[in-house]
């Protein structure tokens, strides 16, 4: 699939700001989080702007962006539409949060309330996000039961380490975030490395043979429709060299995750300024590590059309 | 005549090719009540007019609609014999070429060095002037130093009539580099031709062999064919170096080794011989089978028929024990036994093809390895063959009556028929491959049988048909021609030879070296006239042909031909004008270049007299018609050869006071007469408009025309339909139509005296001899019987420096040079690949998508690789005429057919290999002059990287001046929905 | 309405095309490009049409194939490739705005061009890669099944057929009502084994390909046997005949 920098980009940005609302919406309810005005201030609109500048970005790879409202009509059917739909409910519920925190200093009561729905619905937009590409058969590497658990763990992980970053930044004792935020880095490597060995073992079910119909042995590309490449190969028939992958596979695991846990696990211990750098850096890292694993989600799907192109 | 054209089936009776009832409209066609807002019932057209297509030379019919003035859709007409109702993948893109951003605009006069493609926009009677004055001149001194050559035109019957009204014998159609093997080997034989000049009986035969096609002429109805023949379920076996189109749904694929079908037919022939399947009933009656043979050797008659004193032919009356008028429908013709007859020891034909064919050189076994095909391969085919021919027999019961006045009460069906192209034709060897073939046919029955190959009127013709070409003498001054300059020679006195035995046209077609050369040579009329070889020339004139790239050999050689100049500054070959209508790449190369329109724009006609529309069932013929109005200053070709014809003062073209005699080409078709009663067009003759082949002109005649769809098309009685060659009803209606001068029947030529004559001349008898020097080659390749040698190439070259064979073949959706100016053909198209067996690849380290040097002898071209199975091994293939010169057809920079696209030509040298005296022939067939495109061998070496581009590549072309800019992007055809929704909105 | 209809009718329109027929000539894509361009999707967009890498918008492709069966023998195969008007469909089911849609009445799966955001989110849905994206309108683009012509009242009833099937000259493209078991084309399909494409990905495609049929390779034809060399033919040979 062609990795398109708009889509890469929504996809982590709004997977990290729906985590990090998500946490510290939650934690701001349960009152883990004290309700200081300018924390609130920050961290609500750290994981707002994450949120909305994702969806916006999303816009941009549209024909008609004009028109985009009318993609929250399709809720009953439609992952992209419920996303749509999920996405404006949880920044609402968000944006009552932060007003209670910002304006009036309170994430009680009724913000409580609200900041316990963003939660929940931070977790149906990434769920749905995921569902977009779980839900497509003919990319095999996404029809996958990882895709939904990678969507939620990967959104959680970033969230975690933004939240860590930040907490450490107004000053609050972090270490016990910050080991949760490398536990989760770690999680994230696991699953990213199991998603991967996965998808080497499911190259998917359809074959050249089932594409064209053609039983037994063995079916050749002779020649393609059209000489220069059509929408078809430009969208979905990208490829990435082998070699390419694997250095940039060795890039994303490098800055999504062991970096991260490092230097997060470094938070956890050292405490202090060390700790509060450490863990920023980590965070910026781990998003920019993000922005490749995200490049080789789409990189590396193969779409069944690719297959009436011998590719 | 009076013969009404059948009633056209009512518009909801089911008709047309695609009418099986899951081709159908939906029994309820009525636009369910969705309630989507989906406009099911758009208007489409505010008018359809029909006419004829030319996206190539098929003709098929087609509906134009037409919106606001612009071309909304073209659809295939129903009605039309030649495509019923289909239309191809290039007729349908017929829009994008009327609309071609590469349409010549205004007459264009050189102003830089020929080649550059430096213009001038000039009046058209500015050009018209120069033109005239010049060919007043040359006609009034040397008429002969006019050559003029058309290429893909079908109008050729007005473009040799005109050079005969010239005084020019040099003039020649495509057909000498197309396939004039096809058209001579058949129109000797038997009277008719593969080509587009007959068809398989499609809805009969039951078992289909076809060598050497990709496309054809006949693409539509080939097609059509195809289908019906699986549909059927009769089988279809193909002989072709090639599994791709036809040859991939044939249910048996051979893939031959190129220039050995003659070996393999022959071998055929051998094991049908040997088992004794063979039809000899019909070769007694319908052949020259039993036509006793002089076997003197040394004699001057030795080989020639025996003919009575009153010159009839004689056969051996089996019952009588005596020699009888060959022809005559009494006798009891013996096929065999060698007689003694007034003193001369005869045998007749059969015997001979007998003697010939069963030598055990032509077995099977012999000829497996040659072909690349197993033996066992080689007679199951003759088995099944014959299993087809007389066991599948049948018949018809549809009476008719034979040439002789006996009535038969069946037609006997014999369902095996072939079709041969150019796979044949474009061999040195293919003038004898394809008599081979007929021969074959013939001997299994299977010529205008139910079931066979069919002919199409005005086929069959006497074989061969007249007349002779006319010019011996060269041409005289202000002097017509006594006839038209090509024709069908019947023995060394019909050669067209100066005083001294050298060739009188410039492209020495009738000369030694090339003897039956029907069509002309028009692949060497450039190198010759730039040799001065016979003669220099004054101007060149062609006419739709791309000869500065796709239908030249050693294309840069020609190139360079094209622009050579002489010791004293002038241009060897002193002035070119040439009629396109686009900016391909000889546009470049003229001095005057004469715009012509689209097919839309202009009135054409597919004439009787030339390559019309017939089907076996019946003769037809169609017109163009202007069914849009040129918007560019462009004028009809053939209306300009008119009005230059008028202005040069030419006989038929002027009145006796010397005013132009036509208006226009409109005004020509319809009351230009050939000879008293024929014109161009059979439909709607004689002034009321009531009579068809033969009668008066009809001012009318246009009207009726396009009131019926564009065409003419009259179907024959049923009883008329089969045995054409012997069937008096069917002769009688063909002399009344002027096909044929008279109700004879049309003898089957297995052996051809006409060869033997030029074989005796050889071997210095006759008034008319070749110089010594060309005695052999004559001797050797006039063979009254079907012969192979290997192709002059690879004779010369043997395997070893250019192991491997290098053929093109025709993509079905890109009609030679002009299809990738067309926006929507070259996205299917734009860059050829060098298609290689991946097994061989693998002997040479070669992979897919490599670069590689294809080499010959003669010179390389450099192209890139795709590996395939379905291909002989020993050869390699690419589509023809994808690669152009940067800059043409108004392609802009880095079009892939200019970068990554090349044109194999460049490789094909236009001579032979010099022989032992260093004499080199022209790249031809030696009988016919036929271009031998596919002789060609060559290596291939792997390029190194760096070298992704195709080679050779020449200076871009300019632009023509004042062509309209090249849009960026296309949005053809939303026009017609603005329209629509303003419609609606208005509603 | 992007969920799958709640179908009013048994009707099921679609394509049946004849791979053992099907000559790769490219007719049919001319044909429907030509068709489509000025019809219900108006224009199928050509990008740099005379330039370095011509592309367009077009609902309908040919490939070929060459397929090594499993006992080695080889064919070549062309392959037409279009929207298959599947009956459950992800390209419609994905789509955000409704803009895509099967059709209650027949079967047929459209885009309403006016409410298509251009989301791409269809092609990805859509195996066969049946949808093009038409970057200069910014939407969506796809066979139509010539929705504009087969119940065309302004075209004589014989052309109410999709463009192209009306061109195929092979005559390798069927249509109709593969909803109703006794359509002819619903018998074509019983007669000669009609497959779905990627039947494992559960989309039930309404159009159906006809497989190559087994070819004839030998036809069942007794060896030639000899009659004995040129004596014995021409012994054979010898025998009272008539002109
Ligand atoms: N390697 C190789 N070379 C071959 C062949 C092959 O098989 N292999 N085949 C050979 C054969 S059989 C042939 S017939 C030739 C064909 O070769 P050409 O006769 O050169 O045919 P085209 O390329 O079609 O070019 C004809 C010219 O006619 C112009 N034209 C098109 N329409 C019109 C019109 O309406 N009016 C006018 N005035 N001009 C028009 C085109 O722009 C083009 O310049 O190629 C030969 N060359
Ligand atoms: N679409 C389209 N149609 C056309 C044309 C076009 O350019 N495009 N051109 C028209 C013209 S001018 C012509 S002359 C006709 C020609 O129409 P075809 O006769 O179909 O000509 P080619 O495409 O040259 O095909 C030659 C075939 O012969 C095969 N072949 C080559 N050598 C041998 C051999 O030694 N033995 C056998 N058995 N096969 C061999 C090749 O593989 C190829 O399949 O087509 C006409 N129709
Ligand atoms: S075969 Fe195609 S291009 Fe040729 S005349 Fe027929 S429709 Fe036109
Ligand atoms: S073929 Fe593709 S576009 Fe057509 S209905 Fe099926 S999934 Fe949708
Ligand atoms: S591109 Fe258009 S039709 Fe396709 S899913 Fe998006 S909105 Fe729907
Ligand atoms: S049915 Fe119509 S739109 Fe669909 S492929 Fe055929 S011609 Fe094109
Ligand atoms: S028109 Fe018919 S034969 Fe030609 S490519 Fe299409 S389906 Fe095949
Ligand atoms: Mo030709």
């Amino acid at each position: 699939m062609h990795p398109a920098f708009s889509v890469i980009a929504f996809t982590v940005c709004s997977g990290a700001g729906f985590g990090l609302l998500a946490l510290v919406s939650a934690g701001a309810a349960l009152g883990l989080i004290p309700a200081d005005r300018l924390l609130g201030f920050v961290a609500m609109g750290l994981g707002l702007a994450l949120a909305c500048g994702g969806l916006l970005s999303s816009t941009a790879h549209l024909g008609r962006p004009e028109r985009a409202w009318r993609a929250f009509s399709q809720w009953r059917s439609s992952w992209l539409s419920r996303e749509g739909v999920a996405a404006v409910a949880t920044i609402l519920a968000a944006v009552a949060l932060a007003a209670g925190w910002v304006f009036l200093g309170r994430t009680d009561g009724a913000f409580a309330a609200a900041g316990l729905a963003t939660a929940v619905l931070s977790v149906a937009t990434v769920s749905t996000t995921a569902m977009i590409y779980a839900s497509l058969k003919p990319i095999a590497a996404w029809h996958s039961p990882l895709t939904l658990p990678a969507y939620l763990l990967f959104s959680v992980m970033t969230g975690a380490g933004l939240l860590t970053a930040l907490l450490s930044v107004f000053g609050l004792d972090v270490r016990a975030l910050a080991a949760v935020a490398a536990v989760l880095a770690l999680a994230g490597w696991v699953l990213k490395r199991a998603v991967w060995h996965r998808n080497a073992d499911h190259p998917g079910v359809s074959t050249l043979n089932s594409a064209t119909g053609l039983k037994g042995g063995m079916v050749r590309s002779l020649e393609w429709p059209h000489t220069e490449e059509n929408y078809l190969l430009k969208e979905m028939g990208y490829r990435v060299a082998r070699k390419h992958a694997l250095k940039l596979r060795r890039i994303a695991q490098a800055l999504a995750f062991a970096l991260p846990l490092v230097l997060f696990a470094l938070a956890a211990v050292v405490g202090g300024v060390a700790g509060t750098v450490a863990a920023v850096v980590a965070a910026v890292v781990q998003l920019a590590g993000m922005l490749v694993e995200r490049w080789l989600f789409f990189a590396e799907a193969k779409h069944t059309v690719t297959l009436y192109y011998g590719r | 005549m009076n013969a009404p054209t059948p009633p056209v089936p009512g518009p909801h009776a089911p008709h047309g090719a695609n009418s099986a009832p899951t081709q159908r409209p939906l029994a309820d066609n009525r636009a369910p009540n969705e309630g989507d807002g989906v406009e099911t019932s758009p208007t489409v057209s505010d008018e359809v007019r029909k006419t004829t297509c030319y996206m190539c030379a098929c003709r098929c019919g087609i509906d134009v609609h037409i919106k606001d003035g612009v071309v909304r859709y073209i659809a295939g007409n129903r009605d039309h014999p030649v495509n019923r109702g289909v239309l191809c993948g290039k007729g349908s893109a017929g829009i994008m070429q009327h609309y071609s951003p590469s349409r010549l605009r205004k007459p264009l006069l050189r102003v830089g060095e020929r080649g550059k493609g430096e213009f001038k926009e000039i009046e058209w009677e500015e050009a018209l002037t120069i033109a005239a004055d010049r060919l007043r001149h040359i006609r009034a001194t040397d008429p002969k130093k006019l050559a003029f050559f058309t290429g893909r035109d079908q109008s050729q019957s007005l473009t040799g009539w005109w050079a005969s009204q010239f005084g020019t014998p040099n003039f020649s159609a495509h057909g000498g580099f197309c396939s004039v093997n096809m058209a001579a080997a058949g129109l000797y034989t038997i009277g008719g031709a593969f080509w587009e000049f007959g068809e398989p009986d499609w809805e009969r035969a039951r078992y289909f062999l076809l060598f050497g096609v990709a496309e054809d002429h006949d693409s539509n109805p080939i097609k059509i064919g195809i289908g019906r023949l699986k549909a059927r379920g009769a089988k279809v076996v193909s002989v072709n170096p090639c599994r791709t189109g036809y040859n991939a749904v044939a249910d048996e694929w051979l893939g031959i080794r190129p220039g050995t079908d003659g070996l393999f037919v022959m071998a055929l022939i051998h094991e049908l011989l040997k088992a004794g399947r063979v039809d000899l009933d019909y070769l007694a009656k319908f052949t020259n089978a039993h036509v006793l043979v002089i076997r003197d050797p040394g004699a001057a008659d030795d080989g020639l028929f025996l003919r009575d004193a009153d010159g009839k032919l004689l056969a051996f009356d089996s019952v009588e024990k005596r020699a009888v008028d060959a022809l005559s429908a009494e006798i009891h013709p013996a096929l065999v036994g060698e007689v003694t007859v007034n003193g001369r020891r005869c045998v007749p034909v059969f015997q001979l093809l007998a003697e010939r064919y069963l030598d055990p050189s032509y077995a099977p076994d012999a000829v497996a390895e040659r072909c690349g095909l197993p033996a066992d391969t080689i007679r199951r085919i003759a088995a099944e063959l014959a299993e087809a021919a007389f066991e599948q027999s049948f018949e018809l019961a549809v009476p008719w009556t034979d040439w002789a006045g006996r009535r038969h009460e069946t037609m006997r069906g014999r369902p095996v028929a072939m079709h041969a192209m150019r796979g044949i034709s474009a061999h040195s060897n293919g003038f004898h491959t394809c008599r081979a073939i007929h021969l074959l046919q013939v001997l299994l029955g299977t010529v205008d049988v139910p079931g066979g190959f069919r002919f199409k009127p005005p086929f069959p013709k006497p074989a061969p048909p007249g007349p002779k070409p006319a010019g011996k003498d060269g041409g005289k001054p202000n002097t017509p021609l006594a006839g038209m300059p090509l024709g069908f020679v019947t023995g060394p006195e019909d050669l067209l030879l100066d005083e001294s035995g050298g060739p009188v046209r410039i492209d020495k077609a009738y000369s030694w070296e090339a003897p039956i050369a029907a069509h002309g040579l028009m692949h060497m009329v450039i190198a010759n006239a730039a040799k001065g070889d016979p003669y220099r020339i004054d101007t060149l004139f062609l006419y739709m042909a791309n000869m500065a790239w796709n239908s030249s050999m050693n294309t840069a050689g020609t190139m360079d031909m094209l622009t050579a100049r002489d010791a004293d500054g002038g241009y060897k070959i002193p002035f070119i004008i040439y009629s396109d209508a686009y900016a391909s790449e000889t546009v470049a190369y003229a001095d005057l270049v004469l715009p012509d329109t689209t097919y839309l724009e202009r009135h054409d006609c597919i004439s009787l007299l030339d390559r019309p529309i017939s089907h076996a069932d019946g003769p037809g013929d169609a017109i163009r018609w202007p069914v849009m109005e040129p918007d560019r200053d462009v004028r009809p070709f053939q209306t300009v050869l008119i009005d230059l014809g008028a202005r040069v003062g030419l006989p038929g073209l002027v009145k006796e006071d010397g005013s132009p005699r036509y208006r226009d080409y409109a005004d020509y078709i319809v009351h230009h007469e050939r000879t008293p009663g024929i014109g161009p067009l059979a439909g709607w003759r004689g002034a009321d408009g009531t009579e068809h082949g033969r009668g008066a002109p009809n001012p009318e005649q246009l009207d009726r025309y396009i009131e019926h769809g564009g065409f003419w098309h009259h179907e024959f009685a049923p009883g008329e339909r089969y045995y054409k060659m012997a069937n008096r009803d069917y002769l009688e209606t063909a002399v009344r139509m002027g096909f044929i001068p008279k109700a004879e029947p049309i003898v089957f030529q297995l052996y051809s005296e006409v060869l033997q004559k030029f074989r005796l001349a050889a071997r210095g008898h006759g008034a008319v001899q070749p110089p010594d020097g060309e005695r052999a080659r004559i001797e050797a390749h006039f063979d009254p019987l079907p012969i192979w040698y290997v192709p002059f190439e690879e004779a010369a070259e043997g395997d070893a420096d250019y192991p491997l064979h290098a053929i093109t073949q025709r993509p079905m959706h890109m009609y030679h040079s002009w299809g990738s100016q067309n926006a929507w053909l070259r996205q299917i198209t734009n860059q050829n690949r060098l298609f290689v067996h991946r097994g061989t690849a693998t002997g040479l380290g070669i992979s897919d998508d490599d670069w590689v040097w294809i080499e010959s002898r003669h010179g390389r071209v450099r192209g890139q690789v795709k590996l395939v199975d379905g291909v002989n091994p020993n050869t390699v293939w690419t589509w023809n005429a994808i690669g152009k010169r940067k800059g043409a057809w108004r392609l802009k920079d880095g079009a892939p057919e200019g970068e990554r696209g090349f044109l194999l030509n460049h490789a094909i040298s236009e001579l032979t290999p010099p022989d032992a005296r260093g004499r080199r022939y022209s790249n031809s067939d030696p009988v016919t002059g036929q271009a031998a495109w596919f002789d060609l061998k060559v290596r291939l070496i792997r390029c190194t990287s760096g070298s992704e581009c195709a080679e050779p590549q020449f200076e871009k072309l300019p632009c023509p001046p004042n062509m309209p800019a090249v849009p960026e992007t296309s949005h053809f055809g939303e026009s017609f929905r603005k329209e629509r929704e303003h419609e609606e909105a208005g509603r | 309405m992007t969920s799958l209809p709640h179908a009013t009718s048994d009707v099921r329109l679609g394509l049946v095309i004849d791979l053992d027929t099907c000559v790769g000539c490219q007719a049919c894509v001319t044909a429907c490009k030509e068709w489509n361009t000025g019809g219900h999707m108006a224009p199928l967009t050509d990008y740099d049409p005379y330039g370095a890498a011509p592309d367009g918008v077009w609902f309908n492709r040919v490939h070929s194939y060459e397929h090594t069966k499993a006992d080695g023998c080889g064919e070549t195969v062309h392959f037409p490739r279009s929207c298959l008007h599947c009956e459950t469909p992800a390209c419609v089911t994905v789509c955000p705005t409704g803009a895509s849609y099967k059709r209650a009445s027949d079967g047929i799966v459209l885009v309403d061009e006016d409410k298509c955001i251009g989301c791409k989110l269809c092609s990805w849905a859509c195996p066969y890669g049946a949808r093009e994206f038409d970057t200069d309108v910014g939407v969506m683009k796809k066979c139509t099944l010539c929705v504009d012509r087969i119940y065309n009242e302004n075209l004589p009833e014989a052309d109410r057929v999709p463009a192209c099937v009306a061109s195929c000259p092979t005559g390798a493209r069927h249509f109709g009502d593969l909803g109703d078991p006794a359509s002819p084309v619903s018998q074509l399909i019983a007669e000669r084994g009609g497959v779905d494409l990627m039947p494992e990905l559960g989309y039930r495609p309404t159009n159906k390909y006809l497989p190559p049929r087994t070819r004839k390779a030998a036809e069942p034809a007794p060896a030639l046997t000899a009659t004995d060399g040129v004596g014995g033919l021409l012994g054979w040979v010898d025998r009272i005949l008539s002109r």
